[in-house]
């Protein structure tokens, strides 16, 4: 190519186009259907913002200088942008708020199929709604997105940020040993973990990360009740879509409570995801309980692909 | 349950595969196919691929293959891939060494009198990363073939590679100076069936934990 676009950046033509245009529509006829407005927000936003929200946003992709010296950024997701126009712009207002968008993100990802640094997301912000029944309209309305947008085998982990980190309280792991822990975790390393933890004589420890199913894995440990919660509240049609994965883990450090990641058959690499973040709103000033989540637009499409649609 | 449950499975050519295929065998796998036949590539009926051992988490990470056999410091090199590490499958081993021609330290001595040392590896992120860990400078040359001759044609002063027996070190007239870490063979997953085929997944695991 004699004049490339930047890595993990590429043009989208007409017939590609007109195939993502009609997942984007599908998917805000939802939106429109559930009472969830669409928003959009700057591409760029203040650092101090995107790290308020989370610390680790401070490694963007992008990163510039307005003509004053402030620090600019290419937003990581939508999730903290919301999260700053609720705290500002809706301050007063009645809760819960329901709020979608189709925008681009940015992330310092390395460039592969599905995985662009500069790729369109499509998703939902329910704010001011606490867990469970938050969480389970959040969940029905995901799946009516995915049925809309084309996918027939589309599975939803369910799982909960908060889960490991109260079994470490439980069993007594200190600080010290909870980095190299959780870093196990993050980067799939069940080898790694089975070895940090078998000191602790907790066998739960490298177990429960590695239970997923039905929802018979709720029972192996107390805390996974929440999550049982969460799916009293779900139709069947929803119910039937979990898998009940207790090692779901995010790279992002804003939730606080379930969490969910996509799946297709048609695709290695999830869709997108979400979660409760209950604490991040009182971050911008307005604590309330929120949930969201996010769908890749392009991962949606290849997936459809996948198929055979 | 007998065979991989439907799972393709991503099996590593070289010096992984006997014992791999012996491991299979062990699971009531048929890998007569695989033994007899040293250019196919794909053994549709088995849901066995043969690769290069550094090919194993491109397949996995995509989900052109469920799972996959390779070594750790495969996927110690390739650290950013999005797959799971399942199990120490125990066999394989061998270290990860930086190594130097015998006698007076060269590298030592390029570090010491011009501040860098020049190592040649197949490794550079491992290599990078353990010089940096350690505080000393370095320039990676990365080279594809027999990494031994780079140190005695004066190409670098030193080499990181993997050593099993360190007979092919010895043979070339270099010493090991300091191990780097060591390596197994392990089961890798795609996080997509790890999730959708959790069962047959699972069952796979418990049966290679029982052998």
């Amino acid at each position: 190519m004699i004049h490339p676009t930047p890595s993990g950046t590429r043009d989208v033509l007409p017939d590609e186009m007109r195939e993502l245009r009609a997942i984007e529509a599908a998917l805000r006829g939802v939106f429109d259907a559930r009472g969830y407005g669409e928003i959009a927000t700057p591409a760029l936003e203040y650092e101090e913002v995107l790290t308020r929200g989370d610390p680790a946003a401070a490694d963007p992709a992008y990163k510039l200088f307005d003509e004053h010296g402030n620090v600019l950024v290419l937003r990581s997701d939508m999730t903290i942008p919301i999260a700053r126009v609720v705290g500002t712009r809706y301050a007063t207002a009645d809760v819960p708020l329901r709020f979608s968008y189709v925008a681009a993100a940015y992330r310092s990802v390395r460039p592969q199929r599905g995985q662009q640094r500069e790729m369109l997301q499509a998703g939902v912000e329910l704010v001011g709604a606490p867990g469970p029944e938050g969480t389970a309209e959040a969940l029905i309305v995901l799946c009516e997105a995915l049925g809309a947008a084309g996918l027939e085998n589309y599975r939803v982990g369910l799982g909960d940020a908060s889960l490991y980190p109260r079994l470490l309280d439980r069993v007594g792991v200190p600080d010290a040993a909870r980095t190299q822990i959780v870093h196990e975790l993050v980067t799939r390393d069940f080898v790694g973990l089975e070895r940090e933890v078998e000191r602790f004589g907790e066998p739960l420890l490298a177990r429960l990360p590695q239970l997923r199913g039905g929802p018979e894995v709720l029972d192996a440990a107390p805390e996974g009740a929440e999550l049982r919660a969460v799916l009293d509240l779900l139709p069947s049609a929803v119910g039937e879509r979990v898998i009940f994965d207790l090692g779901l883990t995010h790279a992002l450090g804003y939730y606080t409570g379930a969490v969910f990641e996509v799946y297709d058959a048609g695709l290695g690499a999830p869709l997108g995801g979400g979660g409760r973040y209950d604490d991040l709103l009182g971050r911008f000033g307005r604590p309330l309980p929120a949930c969201g989540w996010a769908l890749n637009v392009e991962r949606l499409h290849l997936a459809r692909v996948g198929e055979g649609r | 349950m007998s065979g991989l449950g439907g799972l393709r499975l991503a099996v590593p050519r070289g010096a992984l595969l006997g014992e791999t295929l012996d491991l299979l065998d062990g699971l009531g796998i048929d890998t007569a196919e695989v033994r007899g036949n040293d250019r196919r590539l794909l053994f549709e009926d088995a849901g066995i691929v043969t690769m290069r051992p550094s090919d194993v988490p491109t397949y996995v990470e995509a989900g052109a293959a469920d799972i996959g056999i390779t070594g750790k410091d495969v996927l110690a090199e390739q650290g950013e891939r999005d797959v799971y590490e399942l199990l120490d499958l125990g066999f394989g081993p061998c270290r990860m060494v930086f190594a130097t021609v015998d006698g007076d330290d060269p590298a030592a001595e390029a570090l010491r009198r011009l501040g860098v040392m020049r190592i040649a590896t197949k490794y550079p992120k491992i290599a990078l990363a353990y010089f940096e860990h350690t505080g000393r400078q370095v320039e990676i040359v990365e080279v594809r073939g027999s990494v031994e001759l780079a140190p005695l044609t004066g190409l670098v002063e030193g080499i990181v590679d993997l050593s099993a027996t360190g007979t092919t070190l010895r043979e070339n007239g270099l010493v090991i100076r300091e191990e780097i870490s060591a390596s197994t063979a392990r089961l890798i997953a795609n996080p997509v069936a790890h999730k959708l085929k959790a069962e047959a997944l699972d069952a796979l695991v418990e049966r290679i934990r029982g052998r």
